[in-house]
Order: structure tokens, then C-alpha cells, then sequence
């Protein structure tokens, strides 16, 4: 038994080292993409289009992992997308983890009309093909990542509502709560400082989660291509273009596609790492 | 029921009309007058408050008149009526591939329970839980569109196959009418798209269902049939199965409205002529009366799925059978 508990620990462990590893080198690579990226990752040069990694014949020095279509270094791009993707995954993460938490605190706290309201647009947001109404959204919104990050908020806040509101209903009626109303404290302040620092442990799994969705809904949305201007890189606009050409050229598919495979795995895995790091059983 | 539908309709016909982009003004050529802009305008209702438009479309759609589309000028029933069948043979292919998938995960797993295979199966389910249908689906394209290129990467059907199919459930009717040629080519499109899609739900279905397998391994009826003498792959199938696969049921029905959301943008990756794919085309197009049609379509196949589930559960569990 006790055996099995470090093997379960020693596993989590790597876990949370590999995708912490990742994502925290994603961090480097974004904010210090100038110095980084070999090359322009707009410069486009049609006599050195569609050329190979370094690895197969015909590949030309300095573009270490081949160009596209139009000329462009695949490297340089990729670490210029990872600007976009970790923006989007932070502020989309965080807002829609801010709004969704605090509407799923409210509805499970507070019940009543607010929660029959809230409950409500859960249920009507439900019937949703996630996907379509991302897509009307950014029609709507007009391209850009302020819409894109907009979009995510407003379809995506349900997640964080849903649990939330479960959970804080659960605690609420635990004994500790009433104890903390009959010691004084007001409604809105047993909320939060008796309810919300024990549902935080599910909000941050969510969170890490949440990103790793943002990260894929930019992803998608520049490959129907309606994220940022095509020039701008972005993983998702690359894996569009890569899709095309992947007869041709199937580097231009395959380098962004893991990085954002990478990435996705990375955030999830973080989350359930801090799950489980955090369950009381297993620490 | 009912509410969440018309929420819904209330939600996308506010949200759409605040599209940027006249759609009247698309469909015109560039030397049209605003005589003409208006007539049109006024011929499709655009020129009345969102308020009106609604209560007139309301009142269409309880005739089972979903208005026409601006784009393709056909009515919008019969188009998304004619792209429905496709993407529901999909949802369901993808589905029985999840069940299948999941199902022999699950059993696997129990049945070598605390050994390698085990782990390699966990594993296997954690990756496959944390990325989403369409890195899935374009990682198949590599393997099985590039690199070993054997299932086609685009389209539903092959072209140039001689159909004169009455109905669009191509795959059914090519198995009623024994036209195995076209059931093949058919399967050969659907292959990866289907699996893309099944592959999240596999996983979830094999977390759970292994789970609650374990869980009834320990109950005393189990223990009992094992000392009678029956084999270990008797006492999973015939005794804990059964008892098992109630929480797996009910989680399939959620997670399948998942899925058939999910059908949207694997569409697209595949060029799948189904409703998801008409869809995006019709949101670039700004076509209002389609956009409309079809998220009611998908609203309403939702709410149908949740409805089969509870109902599916009701008639599984005996507790509630009976009352």
C-alpha cells in the first residue's frame, strides 16, 4: 500500500515537471522571441519556398525546421505563435475563470432567483455547439485577439458556473458555514472567506484546464480563418496552411501541430498534476 | 425544455442581427440602387425591428417554415434537413467507435488490473482525454492521409460514384440496397473523421467504466460466483458488467452532445458535407435565415439526446423501472 502511494507520487512528480517544463520554456521563448527566432517571421522570399527541415536534402542553412509556401521560416514562426497562444491562454483563462467562478459561487451559495437565472443560461448555453457559437461570436465581434479572448469568456464561462455552483453548494450547507453566520458574519463575507477558499483547489484544476482550451479555440478559430490577420502568426493559421500543402510540404503542418499538441497536453496535465498534488489522501 | 429552446432562438437570432456586413448588399451587384437594396431588404423582412423578425420567425418555425436562405435561395428546412442525415451517420459512427474503443479498454484493463498493461492503458486514456477532437483529427490526416495513405482525407463520398440514392442517409441505404461499393467508399471517407471524434469520448468512457467495474469486484454477489468456480472473464462480463455499466451509460449521453458539437469543426477539417460545414459557410456568407435554421437544428437534436438518455436510464435502472 504504502509502496503504491510514492510510485502514485513519483508519478505525479514527472508529470508536473515535464509539462511545467514545457510550458515554462513556451513562457521564454515568447517573451524573448526577438532575440530567438532566427529569422523575419513575415519575411517572405519566394526563391526559398517550401524548403525542407535541416535533417532532409535540399534544405538550406538557417532554416532550421524549412519555410512555407510563401517563403517563410517555419522555427520563427512557431515561436512568434507561441506570443499569441499564451496571451490568449492567460487573460482568456483568467477572465473566464474570474466571471464563471463568480457567477458559480452565487448561484450556489445564494440560491433563489439568482441562481434559478443562473442555472438557466447554464442550461440555454448548453444547447450550444461550442465551436458554431465561437464562430458567430468572432463574426460578429470582428477578427482580432481582443474578440477571440471576448469569445472564449463568453462561451466558456459555464465550465467554471457549472462546478462552482455544485461545489458551493455542497459546502454551504455543511456546519462550518452556519457556525460562521451565527458568529456575525454577513452573507457576502461567508462567501467569501468560508466558501471560496475551499472550492479554490477545483477553481485552479479548472483554470489550467481552461487555458489549455483557450489555447485550442485560437487554434481552431485561425484555421476557419477568422482570428488575426493571416500574416500575423499564429499555430493555428499555420496548421491551416499546412493542411493544404500537406502533400507538399507536410513540415508546415507537422512543427506547429506539436507544438500545440505540446502545449494542450502540458496544461492539462498540470492541472491534474496540482489535482492530485492537492488531495488530501494523496499528500 | 421548451424554455431552453427559445432562449436559445432568442440568444442567436439577438446576436446575429448584430453582425457587421450587410447581407442584402452582398447579394446584389455592385451597381444596385438603394431602390433595389430596400426592395430586398423588405422581400427577406430585414427592414422591420429585431422584435418583429423575431415573432414573424417564430411564427414560420411553429408552421415549420425556417425562411429562406439568402445565399443558396433555397428554404432552409430542406437544406439543413438535406445535410442532417450525413452528420448524424457521422455522430453515430463516431459513437459505436467510442463504445467499442472504450468498452475493450475498460475490459482490458480490469482484466490485467494492476499490471503494466493496466498502466499502459491509463496512460493511453489521460493523453487521450487532454486533446481535443481537432488535433486529433489532424494527426490522423498525417498518418493515415500522408504517411500511409489509405482512408480519403476530404469529401463524404467519392464523386464520380454513380448514387441515385432516394434519401441522404447514404450509408444506410447503401447496406439496404446491397451496394457494398458505396458502402465501402462511404466508410473510407467517415474512417478518420469518426475516429477523431470518437477518441475523447473512448477515454472517458474507459476511465469511468473501469472504474465502476472495480468497484463492483468487491461486492459480495461478485465474491460469491467466484467461489463458485467461475472464470475470471465470466465473473467481469456476466456479473459485474451489468451492474457496472449504469454510470457509463448515463455519462454517454452527455458526452455524445459534446461529440455532435464536436462534428462542427471536424467537418470542416475533412470537407464533410454535413450540417457543421454548412454552417461555417453560412456564417462567412452572413446568412441570417441559415445560420438560424441550423443552431435551432443542433439546439433541438440536443435536447433530444438528453430527453433518449433520461428516458434510456429510466427503463435500464430497476429502481426506477418499477416506479
Amino acid at each position: 500500500m504504502l509502496d503504491g502511494r510514492s510510485q502514485v507520487k513519483r508519478r505525479i512528480g514527472a508529470r508536473l515537471w515535464l509539462s511545467g517544463g514545457w510550458l515554462a520554456l513556451l513562457v521564454l521563448l515568447a517573451i524573448f522571441a526577438p532575440f530567438l527566432a532566427p529569422k523575419d517571421p513575415l519575411a517572405q522570399d519566394l526563391f526559398t519556398s517550401r524548403l525542407p527541415p535541416f535533417w532532409e536534402k535540399g534544405a538550406e542553412a538557417g532554416y532550421w525546421l524549412g519555410s512555407d509556401s510563401l517563403g517563410r521560416d517555419v522555427l520563427s514562426r512557431i515561436i512568434y505563435g507561441s506570443r499569441v497562444a499564451l496571451s490568449v491562454a492567460l487573460v482568456a483563462g483568467l477572465l473566464t475563470c474570474l466571471i464563471g467562478s463568480a457567477l458559480g459561487l452565487i448561484a450556489g451559495y445564494f440560491r433563489g432567483w439568482a441562481d434559478l437565472l443562473i442555472s438557466r443560461l447554464i442550461d440555454i448555453w448548453m444547447a450550444f455547439p461550442p465551436v458554431l457559437f465561437s464562430i458567430l461570436l468572432i463574426a460578429v465581434l470582428g477578427t482580432g485577439l481582443e474578440s477571440i479572448i471576448i469569445a472564449i469568456v463568453v462561451i466558456d464561462w459555464t465550465r467554471f458556473a457549472r462546478v462552482v455552483r455544485a461545489e458551493a453548494m455542497t459546502q454551504g450547507a455543511m456546519d462550518y458555514v452556519d457556525s460562521a453566520r451565527v458568529a456575525g458574519s454577513t452573507r457576502l463575507r461567508t462567501m467569501l472567506t468560508e466558501i471560496l477558499p475551499n472550492v479554490l483547489p477545483t477553481i485552479g484544476a479548472l483554470l489550467t484546464l481552461e487555458m489549455g482550451i483557450a489555447v485550442i479555440v485560437e487554434a481552431i478559430l485561425s484555421f476557419v480563418n477568422l482570428s488575426l490577420s493571416t500574416d500575423y502568426p499564429t499555430w493555428g493559421g499555420m496548421i491551416a496552411e499546412g493542411r493544404i500543402s500537406v502533400h507538399q510540404a507536410w513540415w508546415v503542418l507537422v512543427f506547429p501541430l506539436v507544438a500545440l499538441f505540446l502545449t494542450v497536453l502540458s496544461f492539462s496535465q498540470l492541472g491534474e498534476g496540482l489535482k492530485d498534488r492537492f488531495d488530501p489522501v494523496l499528500r | 425544455m421548451a424554455v431552453t429552446l427559445l432562449g436559445a432562438a432568442i440568444v442567436v437570432f439577438v446576436v446575429i442581427r448584430v453582425v457587421p456586413g450587410n447581407p442584402i448588399v452582398m447579394m446584389l451587384p455592385p451597381n444596385a440602387t438603394q431602390v433595389d437594396i430596400d426592395r430586398l431588404s423588405a422581400l427577406y423582412g430585414l427592414d422591420k425591428s429585431i422584435f418583429e423578425q423575431f415573432v414573424i420567425w417564430l411564427g414560420g418555425v411553429l408552421k415549420g417554415d425556417f425562411g429562406t436562405s439568402i445565399s443558396l435561395r433555397q428554404p432552409v428546412l430542406d437544406l439543413a434537413l438535406g445535410r442532417l442525415p450525413a452528420t448524424l451517420e457521422l455522430s453515430l459512427m463516431a459513437l459505436l467507435f467510442a463504445v467499442l474503443i472504450g468498452g475493450v479498454l475498460a475490459l482490458t484493463g480490469t482484466r490485467r488490473r494492476q499490471t503494466r498493461t493496466e498502466g499502459a492503458i491509463d496512460i493511453v486514456n489521460g493523453i487521450s482525454l487532454s486533446v481535443p477532437d481537432f488535433l486529433w483529427g489532424l494527426l490522423l490526416i498525417l498518418l493515415f492521409g500522408v504517411l500511409w495513405p489509405v482512408f480519403h482525407i476530404s469529401g463524404r463520398v467519392t464523386p464520380s460514384l454513380d448514387l441515385n440514392f432516394s434519401t441522404n442517409f447514404l450509408l444506410i441505404e447503401s447496406l439496404l440496397r446491397l451496394r457494398l461499393d458505396v458502402t465501402g467508399d462511404l466508410l473510407a471517407h467517415m474512417f478518420m473523421p469518426a475516429l477523431a471524434l470518437s477518441i475523447p469520448l473512448a477515454a472517458v468512457l474507459s476511465q469511468l467504466l473501469k472504474q465502476s467495474l472495480k468497484e463492483t469486484l468487491h461486492l459480495d454477489y461478485v465474491t460469491l460466483s467466484r467461489t463458485k468456480g467461475y472464470s475470471e472473464n465470466h465473473v467481469i462480463l456476466k456479473e459485474a458488467l451489468r451492474n457496472a455499466i449504469l454510470p457509463t451509460l448515463t455519462l454517454i449521453g452527455v458526452q455524445f452532445t459534446f461529440l455532435i458539437g464536436g462534428t462542427v469543426i471536424i467537418e470542416r477539417l475533412f470537407s464533410y458535407e454535413g450540417l457543421g460545414n454548412m454552417a461555417i459557410d453560412a456564417v462567412i456568407n452572413r446568412d441570417l435565415p441559415l445560420i438560424q435554421g441550423i443552431v435551432i437544428l443542433f439546439a433541438l437534436i440536443f435536447t433530444i439526446v438528453n430527453l433518449a438518455v433520461d428516458m434510456t436510464y429510466a427503463l435500464l435502472n430497476p429502481r426506477l423501472r418499477h416506479a
